[in-house]
């Protein structure tokens, strides 16, 4: 952590009309959580940082030396080349990313790969194959449930959470009495799987596909 | 996102004072915020201190019947939890009218609260913003400002909190309990954890350097009618315009906090009085002091119309 | 092949594969997440470094310093591309705004540099490291205050910028009932779900770019001119495509800038854009602001019609023109059109789905619904009566097909429009307002060259290579479809490969051009392959009959693989279009019939049921074909009730630039939706007798949801999107 020759500003210095200086940056402020006074980050470039992690993969231990900042997405994406689960926006804003972790589904781009020491994780590539669909991949083919594809793994991951959040019990922003059990109804299945986009707009189709297998299951 | 050192505490104790003793630290649990904003070097900690192994991910009963909700039980967790769905069904409703299932399976209740705003200037690093870099200007007080606060803001910062849980809790009279580095406990009422923007819309809590959060507690219920109308853009999976929280008795009285107008929840306890006189003289006593600007005006009649919205369905 | 006339019987008539609504063929890729898109191509590039793209901070001016001393300090860092160390650069003859700013800043999010580094981690924190000055100019970036100097482009896409026939004024001013109303419809932008991203690999002068890109030629002839190296130095690989809709179909700066890096460093490198830049360093689809002008008699004939269009663009460069709308729709003797292109310093727009129809349509069937209104008319029975065979402007030129009134029939019988109340604001349940709402929907299916090869093998596979795109439209599937009806082959003896400027050039993947004559072009190969079959088993080309894997002719049969035994036979052709285009009018035609559920109190809006009804010619497969539509109906939806870039008219940028901000409609948004093909077939489109229904899809959504807002509110909101806030002040009282 050495170089310190940063002058303070932030790299987006703006001229602005009429001569006087206008800073516009982004100088972090300490706000979320700890707040501590900034101490000795005056170095504006550090060095990388790495750690181990140790993780089990679609049922195989994977273990890797990661920089610290690297995504639980990335490490699929780029360190174990599992690239079914997709970078759509990597801010959490579109759920193409989703992957069951530890029984649940969430957004891998929003999670630090060494946080999950020891975690179980499946991603599409775990689910099925293109030899051996698991059903909902099966039923995703027969309805249409995707066009472009991009999203498509993170709609089955979280289709598959999704009915089993619904057999836990987990009620939802549409169920009408929150105390009872949740229905299995077409509306419940949007409103769950809402943060999954489809811009291609496949919506109509996937939730048939949902309903199909979910209705096997019942 | 700038490099950092990483360790995964034992203790809340321990974690505080790790805070404490590390520069630049931060803690993680869900890290659905505090990453993204890592990202954009909006947030640049040198150390960050893991605090899932805490346990502190239970959900218990508290003496005088009330509930102590672990800082790490999950928003998933806790909406589901039978008993917040039986007694503060107002909390389940704000939770699951919240980001998405992915979401909330990862985000925590100290999380929830410590949200940043999303303000698009914020957000926007090329962009003056009062709260990300003090002194820089506000961006949107002039700008593109439709999802913005109306009321408790000032020259310096429209921003909006974002949480949707917060505001069922300011509803429900919850405290935020924390540890210090030096081992002390303190509990906060809700009412005074998130602060109004001021000169100093980067302070957005009254957390101390070092200061974790270990529980929030909810008081003994209530009872009465829970409901939470969250009014969006669309459907699902967006922040609120306006919310209302709303916890109504049989004789008409009762509880009402808002969501997307304010630095923080949104509540005025007098105006409550008023309830039994309907939606406008509340929201009237609400928004007694609102400031919109052109774009964000209309939330004014919104509140007022979702509140009216409310207490026809708590009359059923 | 070329085609001239109209297609006679041909064997893609007997509809034995083509016309079946089959599953996907990259379906088992797709949702096992095995299909590579662009940035996932680990097995053919090893040792790859990473790029991030820096996007300026000002809308307009200039850079008055980079200094990227302690980027190139940081950790892992292994060049900085600027437009200081890049070389000389050409410019794409697609683009507008050059690719690679500096030191002139044209728009907001303009690339400035890309950094590379070891890993995704180091680049992404050393772009933070980049020290940029800029001065800023003043710009315009409001399209109304820049509206009274738009200028007359003199053409649009279809014709003259300015269009007169009869005498407008005086039978609009004579008109019994008239109709004088502004609309606008705001910036959106194409979302697509994978950002624009590349991988860029050189050997010695040639590179590879393994890209998103629904345009091959493109791309690969606007890289080669950009880098001024010879196109045929540059492959272009992009076999799956996350999403387009208009916002891939050029060389953007992602691949521009990772090339450029690879040959910096001689070493492969890779980028995707964040998120946050893609909207105001890409391509978006303008606002306008619509004047339209309907003047009807009593009994509800359009007796003159009016549409005047104001849109910007980046150095003035194209309009967005609603007008290409109404001109040939509905009838009506008097008529005028005009468009108008402001210069504003805006990010440039281009084409998104539908361009031009789209915000045409978003107007013009609102305008239908109003004038309905007035005449006390029902608004299907008003668009039936204005229906017309020829077009206005050219009565001596007809539609080669033209269904609408079929189209507004059926659907009216199938969504129960007779529960309509004809009265607004009227029908009600609990706390919900409900509505029915309708509109007509129109996009020409232009035809264009498209080529491909095709391989039979001794095993009897049947090998399509093409550089068409896949870009969620189904195309592998429908071309498949069309190889196996031709060569009489199951669907799983057709191999179909795409995206890859190695094979023969296509009409690529836009302007919902592409299924018809893509296939069109397999179609043409396929004549060729068949030929060399028969003559290679000795039957006549033109008596065989191609079925289950057999060639035969009076009752002589032989296995199709047997003319491969001694070798793969190989052909390639092209399907070129006469002026069958200009003799007819080739379009597409659709109704849309939506019903809303508008809160009350809140005038939150949720659609409930969505019909379309279309007729398009052929639908080479009813199963990838609606999900064409119901893909653009959703599309539609998001317009009507909340998709707009916000505007910051201060410094000139997309405020809402992420998918959080910007709005697309979620699960939760869309019900269970309805689309209805009718029989059609074209003879005059192409040998397949089919169309495009990609944007016919999108073309009348929007209003249909805006007349159904209308009917259960009584609020009438001609400013896209119809958010809550403008629905407010006319809803009834709260209690």
């Amino acid at each position: 952590m050495s170089d310190s020759d940063d002058n303070g500003l932030s790299r987006r210095q703006v001229l602005a009309l009429g001569g006087g200086l206008v800073v516009l940056g982004s100088a972090p402020v300490s706000t979320l959580a700890a707040p501590h006074d900034k101490g000795a980050d005056e170095s504006p470039v550090r060095r990388t940082v790495t750690s181990t992690v140790a993780f089990v993969v679609n049922g195989r231990r994977r273990e890797l030396e990661l920089d610290n900042r690297t995504s639980l997405l990335d490490a699929m994406r780029e360190h174990l080349h599992l690239t079914g689960s997709k970078k759509g926006c990597d801010q959490g804003q579109c759920g193409a990313c989703t992957m069951i972790v530890d029984g649940q589904r969430i957004n891998s781009c929003l999670t630090l790969a060494i946080m999950h020491q020891d975690a179980e994780i499946t991603t599409i590539e775990g689910l099925g194959t293109t030899e051996s669909l698991h059903p909902l991949q099966a039923a995703f083919v027969k309805h249409d449930g995707y066009q472009c594809g991009y999203c498509t793994p993170g709609q089955i991951c979280s289709a598959v959470s999704v009915l089993d959040e619904i057999k836990r019990g987990i009620p939802s922003h549409v169920s009408g009495d929150i105390t009872a059990p949740p229905q299995l109804t077409s509306n419940e299945l949007r409103e769950r799987m809402s943060g999954n986009i489809c811009r291609c707009g496949a919506y109509s189709n996937i939730i048939e596909a949902i309903t199909e297998v979910a209705g096997e299951r019942a | 996102m700038k490099s950092f050192t990483y360790e995964r505490a034992e203790t809340p104790v321990e974690a505080a004072a790790s805070a404490a003793r590390s520069p630049g630290a931060r803690f993680i649990a869900g890290g659905t915020n505090l990453l993204d904003l890592m990202k954009l070097e909006i947030e640049t900690p040198m150390h960050l201190i893991d605090v899932n192994g805490l346990k502190l991910d239970k959900i218990e009963a508290t003496p005088d019947g009330g509930l102590r909700i672990g800082a790490l039980v999950s928003n998933t967790d806790l909406a589901a939890d039978a008993r917040v769905r039986q007694d503060y069904g107002v909390l389940s409703r704000a939770l699951l009218a919240g980001a998405s299932g992915q979401l909330r399976n990862k985000a925590s209740t100290a999380g929830n609260l410590l949200q940043r705003t999303r303000c698009p200037y914020f957000y926007d690093t090329n962009q003056p913003c009062n709260k990300r870099m003090p002194g820089s200007g506000c961006g949107a007080l002039e700008g593109f400002s439709r999802q913005l606060a109306v009321v408790g803001v000032s020259d310096a910062c429209i921003a909006t909190h974002p949480s949707d849980m917060a505001v069922a809790m300011r509803a429900l009279d919850a405290t935020v309990e924390t540890v210090r580095p030096d081992g002390e406990t303190r509990r906060i009422p809700i009412a005074d954890f998130h602060r109004l923007p001021g000169d100093t819309p980067h302070i957005e809590s009254a957390l101390m350097p070092g200061e974790l959060i270990t529980a929030v507690t909810l008081p003994k219920p209530i009872g009465g009618t829970h409901i939470y109308h969250k009014v969006r853009d669309r459907a699902s999976y967006a922040f609120a315009l306006v919310s209302v929280a709303a916890i109504v008795q049989p004789d008409g009285t009762g509880r009402v906090a808002l969501g997307g107008v304010a630095h923080k929840p949104w509540r005025v306890e007098s105006a409550e009085a008023q309830l039994p006189d309907g939606a406008r003289a509340v929201s009237e006593r609400l928004l007694a002091d609102a400031r919109p600007t052109h774009h964000n005006e209309f939330k004014l009649t919104l509140v007022q119309r979702t509140l009216a919205a409310v207490l026809a369905q708590a009359r059923g | 092949m070329k085609f001239e006339t109209a297609a006679g019987e041909n064997p893609i008539d007997r509809q034995q594969v083509v016309g079946k609504g089959v599953d996907r063929i990259d379906g088992p890729l797709k949702t096992t997440g095995t299909a590579t898109y662009a940035y996932e191509w680990h097995e053919p590039v090893a040792n790859v470094a990473y790029g991030h793209v820096i996007g300026s901070a000002i809308a307009k001016g200039r850079i008055t310093s980079i200094d990227l001393t302690l980027a190139r300090r940081a950790p892992g860092v292994l060049t900085v591309v600027t437009a200081d160390n890049a070389g000389p650069l050409g410019k794409g003859e697609r683009n507008n705004a050059t690719l690679l700013g500096g030191p002139d800043i044209e728009h907001y999010h303009q690339a400035v540099a890309l950094v590379v580094a070891e890993s995704f981690e180091q680049a992404r924190a050393a772009a933070e490291l980049v020290r940029i000055t800029y001065e800023r100019v003043p710009g315009s970036f409001d399209l109304a205050a820049a509206k009274d100097t738009a200028k007359n482009p003199g053409k649009i896409t279809g014709g003259e910028a300015d269009t007169a026939v009869g005498d407008f004024a005086s039978a609009f001013a004579d008109a019994p009932l008239q109709l004088d109303a502004i609309y606008t419809t705001p910036d959106q932008s194409h979302a697509m779900m994978e950002p624009h991203a590349s991988i860029a690999a050189w050997e010695g002068n040639r590179l590879t770019l393994w890209t998103s890109n629904q345009m091959i030629e493109w791309g690969k002839q606007d890289l080669a001119k950009t880098l001024n190296i010879p196109a045929e130095n540059v492959r272009l690989i992009s076999p799956y495509i996350g999403g387009g809709f208009g916002g891939k179909l050029f060389l953007r700066a992602d691949a521009l800038l990772t090339a450029l890096a690879a040959r910096a460093i001689g070493r492969p490198v890779k980028t995707a854009l964040p998120r946050a830049l893609m909207i105001n360093n890409t391509t978006h689809r303008a606002a306008t602001i619509q004047r339209i002008r309907i003047g009807a008699d009593r009994d509800g004939k359009i007796v003159a019609i009016g549409h005047e269009n104001w849109s910007g663009d980046l150095n003035g460069d194209s309009p967005e023109s609603g007008v290409r709308y109404s001109r040939p729709l509905y009838a009506g003797a008097n008529r005028m059109s005009a468009t108008r292109l402001a210069s504003i310093d805006l990010p440039e727009a281009n084409a998104m789905r539908a361009p031009s129809d789209m915000p045409g349509s978003m107007t013009v069937e609102v305008a239908m619904d109003e004038m309905a209104e007035k005449l006390g008319m029902d608004p299907v029975e008003f668009r039936i009566i204005n229906d017309t065979q020829v077009l206005p402007e050219q009565p001596e030129r007809s539609y080669s097909q033209r269904q609408l009134n079929e189209c507004l029939i059926q659907g009216a019988q199938r969504f129960g429009w007779n529960r309509r109340a004809a009265t607004p604001a009227t029908r009600r349940e609990g706390v919900w307002l409900i509505g029915l709402g309708v509109a007509g929907g129109f996009r020409d299916s232009p035809v264009t060259t498209s080529a491909a090869r095709v391989r039979l093998d001794g095993n009897g596979m049947v090998t399509v290579e093409t550089d068409m795109t896949d870009i969620g439209t189904g195309s592998y599937t429908i071309i498949a479809q069309t190889a196996a009806e031709m060569m009489g082959v199951p669907l799983e003896q057709v191999e179909v490969r795409l995206g890859d400027s190695s094979f023969p050039v296509s009409t690529g993947s836009g302007g919902q051009w592409g299924a018809n004559s893509s296939t069109s072009g397999v179609y043409a190969a396929c004549v060729k392959l068949r030929r060399s079959v028969a003559q290679k088993l000795g039957f006549d080309a033109q008596q065989a009959v191609f079925e289950n894997g057999e060639v035969h002719q009076s009752g002589r049969r032989i296995a199709l693989r047997e003319a491969a035994a001694d070798g793969d036979i190989v052909e390639e052709d092209t399907i070129e279009f006469g002026d069958l285009d200009d003799r007819y009018k080739l379009s597409t035609f659709a109704s849309h019939f939506v019903e809303v559920a508008v809160h009350s109190a809140t005038a939150e809006v949720r659609i409930r049921r969505m019909l379309a009804v279309c007729a398009a010619g052929r639908i080479l497969n009813p199963k990838t074909a609606r999900s064409q539509v119901i893909g653009a109906m959703t599309m539609g939806a998001g317009a009507a009730l909340m998709e707009e870039l916000a505007v910051d008219t201060r410094y000139g940028f997309f405020v809402n630039h992420d998918l959080a901000t910007y709005e697309v409609p979620v699960h939760a948004d869309i019900p269970h939706q309805e689309v209805v093909f009718l029989d059609e077939t074209d003879p005059l489109s192409s040998p397949m007798k089919a169309k495009g229904v990609g944007e016919l899809g999108i073309c009348g959504v929007s209003a249909a949801v805006a007349n159904a807002i209308y009917n259960a509110t009584g609020v009438r909101v001609r400013d896209y999107p119809i958010t809550l806030d403008k629905l407010l002040g006319g809803m009834p009282q709260a209690v």
